[in-house]
């Protein structure tokens, strides 16, 4: 997995609340079989036109959103389907993190996977960022949020900084790029004497 | 000193941490992992990259649902791609060991029906699947839930998943179900009331009496649609309701009676402490239709859909703006006013014999109305071949309906099933998402009986009026 440590990058800002995985990845790109290449498919009904061609309203294809890698959110961002489908489709846009005052459970646990930062800030803080990136929009440019994620801390250059929890485990397999699986595997011992005193059949070889 | 009481949820989880090494999450042992063809092969593909094998075939269990034909199962798939996620399950299974349900197999269905229907489903288990439907399993009184593909991985690896614990949410309907109101009815309520993030962080024991006098396949319909406000999952203490289903299943324990045993010790003790709790009255729930683009945007049939104007929360406000421009509604429209094209029943929320039963009952001696086209898509193989047993598959086709093979269907239309662009339907699924049962597709979420009723008239009744013939 993508290490992450620190990441400074454009903001794109949606403002919509209770975004759904069926929106982030809609279900006829669901088919595939491999885990990347879902970049292309992302906000696929809003991002199109039904006739074709980028929707020049959907606020990922303006020009303050270009070459964006942190998105800001509204709540409960990533509901419904629990298709990690949603943050490859992201992480393959070039996403690093999402920030937003509530996740879906399901949604955030895959950011983790992913090499994607999940950030909950206070629906206060996630205004002002909402209105920060609004004025640098008005004003022709992009706006920018480093995320800092040895000190869980998310920054503009103009005096915006939010520290934001993350649990100590995630963080740390995050930071490190750590092999889940391999992690879990080095308590095999201890799985194996749960099944035993569950009265599971040991495991062949 | 005795040990403090404990919640339903206490005891599954304490049963099953395997470990919590400092400055590590817990390791949760898994007990049943269900497997499908749309979120396992990424899954599957990193065990052979990374040369593990699954660690507990035998308790793994797979059957392709999201992504199959509902026609003529004789006839091949037409959609190549479609086609090789499914050989690709095959191939999995075949490779890893992994026990299969086959399209073309009598068991065959969406995962959480056929899990409870063989009762691979049990009391006090941990169970997950790469589906977010999985709360389902939780009417038995298990914790089941949905993780994403990784996590799938990491669970055919290790049998076990890393998880910190959930808090409790205790969700009280009292008193009893008024008369023509369903479980599906219910739970909409709930969301309407909790929000779609109300229980974002929980896990939530439904109880009260209400609750208790719901059957089993009730139960499923409520734990269901848990991820619909949010929780993690749902469920339900067992009782004699959840034992007289399991015995003499497929897979339900040899020793049926020590099973029980264990099983009646299950229960919150009294005491019991949950994080939160939300208290609510069945007489005050009357069949629900949804108006909007989530589940949680809902009300009653005698009620109309709300204006946006009146919400108090500018973000619930700019979300029913955008919901009913989608949806091509205006506030003030009366629920029964709003006309139809499509019907669907079927879904994990509503596919089971219970559900069939209640929608051809509603049918019986009706036509679909002409400008409506309705289909019925049962669970699995096994509530096909027992509607058939009842006749309902007659009472369906002779009013109009298609009659499906099993399959989630138009749920989350994968599949051939879809609805064309602002094609109006109302659907017994779990989630009006924009563009859920085809871009551009409008969906309302209703119980079974509700569909049924819909589909005659053309348009949404109040079925408890309904005139059964």
């Amino acid at each position: 997995m993508q290490a992450f440590t620190t990441h400074t990058g454009v903001v794109a800002a949606l403002d919509r609340a209770n975004v759904d995985t069926d929106q982030i990845i809609p279900k006829q790109f669901l088919k595939r079989i491999e885990r990347t290449g879902f970049g292309q498919f992302l906000f696929f009904d809003w991002r199109f036109l039904p006739e074709g061609g980028p929707n020049p309203d959907f606020e990922l294809n303006k020009p303050a959103a270009a070459g964006a890698s942190v998105l800001l959110a509204r709540r409960n961002f990533g509901c419904g389907s629990s298709r990690e489908h949603a943050p490859w489709a992201l992480a393959d846009s070039g996403f690093r993190a999402v920030v937003a005052p509530t996740f879906a459970d399901i949604f955030f646990n895959n950011c983790f996977q992913n090499g994607m930062v999940p950030i909950r800030l206070a629906e206060s803080d996630v205004e002002e960022l909402f209105r920060r990136a609004t004025a640098a929009a008005a004003a022709g440019g992009q706006y920018r949020l480093t995320v800092d994620l040895q000190a869980c801390t998310v920054a503009d250059d103009a005096g915006f900084s939010r520290s934001f929890t993350v649990d100590p485990f995630r963080r740390q397999c995050l930071l490190e790029g750590l092999d889940d699986i391999g992690l879990s595997l080095r308590h095999t011992a201890a799985i194996s004497a749960w099944e035993a005193a569950h009265g599971l059949p040991a495991l062949k070889g | 000193m005795p040990s403090p009481p404990r919640t339903l949820l206490d005891k599954i989880w304490d049963d099953h941490v395997v470990c919590s090494p400092a400055g590590e999450l817990p390791l949760l042992y898994i007990d049943r992992h269900l497997v499908h063809e749309v979120t396992s092969p990424q899954a599957f593909e990193g065990l052979r990259l990374a040369g593990r094998r699954v660690r507990r075939p035998e308790a793994t269990f797979a059957t392709p649902d999201h992504n199959v034909p509902t026609s003529d199962r004789r006839l091949p798939i037409a959609d190549p791609v479609s086609k090789q996620q499914i050989d690709t399950l095959r191939a999995n299974c075949r490779e890893f060991g992994v026990r299969l349900f086959d399209l073309g197999d009598a068991d065959q269905g969406i995962v959480h029906v056929i899990g409870p229907e063989l009762g691979i489903t049990q009391p006090g288990m941990t169970i997950v699947c790469g589906d977010s439907h999985t709360a389902t399993h939780g009417a038995l009184g298990a914790l089941a839930f949905g993780i994403g593909t990784s996590e799938v991985e990491h669970v055919l690896a290790t049998q076990t998943l890393r998880q910190g614990k959930p808090k409790s949410l205790e969700v009280r309907v009292d008193g009893r179900l008024p008369a023509g109101v369903t479980a599906k009815d219910v739970v909409l309520y709930l969301i309407g009331r909790l929000s779609t993030e109300g229980g974002v962080g929980h896990v939530i024991e439904y109880t009260g009496a209400c609750i208790r006098g719901l059957g089993m396949e009730q139960r499923m319909t409520v734990c269901n649609m848990s991820i619909e406000a949010g929780a993690r999952a749902g469920m339900i203490a067992p009782d004699a309701v959840t034992f007289d289903y399991l015995r003499g299943r497929d897979f339900a324990p040899k020793d049926f009676d020590a099973a029980v045993a264990r099983w009646e010790k299950l229960p919150s003790d009294p005491g019991a402490v949950y994080d939160r709790v939300e208290i609510f009255k069945a007489a005050d729930v009357v069949p629900q239709v949804t108006w909007g683009t989530n589940p949680a945007q809902v009300t009653g049939v005698t009620a109309t859909v709300p204006d946006p104007g009146g919400f108090a929360d500018p973000n619930d406000r700019s979300s029913a703006e955008r919901a009913l421009e989608y949806m091509g509604l205006a506030g003030g429209t009366r629920i029964v006013d709003i006309p139809l094209d499509r019907v669907f029943i079927g879904s994990c929320t509503n596919s089971r014999i219970e559900d069939l039963r209640a929608a051809a009952s509603v049918v019986r001696g009706y036509r679909v109305a002409s400008s409506v086209r309705a289909m019925v898509v049962p669970g699995s193989g096994r509530v096909k071949r027992q509607a058939e047993a009842e006749g309902l598959d007659r009472v369906f086709r002779e009013a109009g309906f298609d009659w499906r093979e099993a399959g989630c269907s138009m749920c989350l239309g994968m599949n051939p099933d879809t609805l064309a662009p602002k094609e109006r339907c109302a659907s017994t699924s779990n989630r009006n998402f924009e563009g859920r049962q085809g871009k551009g597709g409008r969906t309302h979420l209703v119980s079974p009986a509700m569909a049924a009723a819909a589909a005659v008239t053309g348009h949404f009744v109040d079925v408890r009026d309904w005139n059964y013939k």
